[in-house]
């Protein structure tokens, strides 16, 4: 219960933000917060927990927020990497080779999920692959 | 005197039973016994994967994973040359995967995808804790922090000095 009270304040922000399947429970030590939600909840959720444990030190908190778990087949994506291209791969890792690759802020569209971490995609250009999640966001 | 007697007969029955036991040996070794021979004899070698023995009549059929063609052929020689066993059926398939991959875990590949972008940091994965060493920069700690957490690790322990 300790680490529901130390952080008391993300759990009362998730809630209050409608959280979709918020789960919160305490395990050995480590506070899991699973849920789904909208981009911009997600990044108030992680805001809040950056300040209430700053630079994610305490490595108490394990927090999984969906932000898109509704994002369909069709959907148009944009590149968002630091800086780089984007590589498109024959297959859902990065053991698998590059096919091809996005730029940054190009704007792609999701053929299918093999997983949360891996999407395929297709450019304008008709080049098709598999790339990770985490540098595409979808166009709102 | 019955008391001699049953001693008597403990011995004659101890007797009976070493004969028994004796004449066991003699006989051709059980399909059990061969299958912990030859699972002995190929389980030696490490290039093995989940193999499975099985024996019938003194024909032991070899079923698993080696790397290659060469250790197949190793492995068959290595049960025949079991005594007791009258002929090998080797069924050992040869991988085609990579073998550096398949003993990864998931959570492993998936934290060495999510860091590769982050050439500062290093990455381990014991019993689903996932340990980040090395430096990062303050901007990029969220992003990554947010990747890891949705690989449903058991903790993040973050040592990253950061910049």
């Amino acid at each position: 219960m300790a680490l529901q009270e130390k952080y008391k304040e993300l759990i009362d922000a998730a809630t209050a933000a409608g959280v979709n399947d918020l789960n919160v429970r305490e395990q050995e030590g480590v506070l899991y917060i699973d849920g789904a939600s909208s981009g911009a909840v997600k990044q108030q959720l992680w805001d809040t927990y950056e300040r209430l444990d700053p630079n994610y030190a305490s490595g108490d908190v394990v927090m999984n927020i969906n932000s898109v778990a509704g994002v369909v087949e069709g959907t148009k994506l944009k590149v968002t990497t630091n800086s780089s291209n984007l590589n498109i791969r024959k297959g859902p890792s990065t053991n698998d080779d590059i096919v091809g690759k996005a730029a940054r802020h190009e704007v792609v569209t999701l053929v299918g999920k093999e997983n949360d971490q891996w999407w395929l995609i297709k450019t304008d250009q008709g080049e098709q692959g598999y790339s990770f999640t985490q540098y595409l966001t979808p166009v709102e | 005197m019955k008391n001699l007697m049953s001693k008597m007969m403990a011995l004659v029955m101890v007797v009976a039973f070493m004969g028994a036991t004796v004449t066991g040996c003699k006989n051709k070794p059980k399909d059990a016994d061969l299958k912990t021979a030859v699972e002995t004899a190929i389980q030696a070698n490490p290039k093995l994967t989940a193999s499975g023995v099985t024996v019938e009549k003194g024909v032991a059929t070899l079923s698993g994973q080696v790397p290659d063609e060469a250790t197949k052929e190793e492995l068959g020689k290595a049960a025949a040359a079991v005594p007791g066993v009258a002929s090998v059926v080797n069924n050992l398939t040869i991988a085609v995967t990579n073998v550096e991959i398949a003993a990864d875990s998931p959570l492993a590949i998936a934290v060495k995808d999510a860091t590769k972008d982050f050439p500062t940091v290093a990455a381990t994965v014991a019993d689903g804790v996932v340990t980040l060493k090395g430096e990062i920069q303050k901007a990029n700690l969220q992003k990554l922090m947010m990747v890891l957490n949705a690989l449903k690790p058991k903790k993040v322990d973050n040592q990253l000095v950061i910049k």
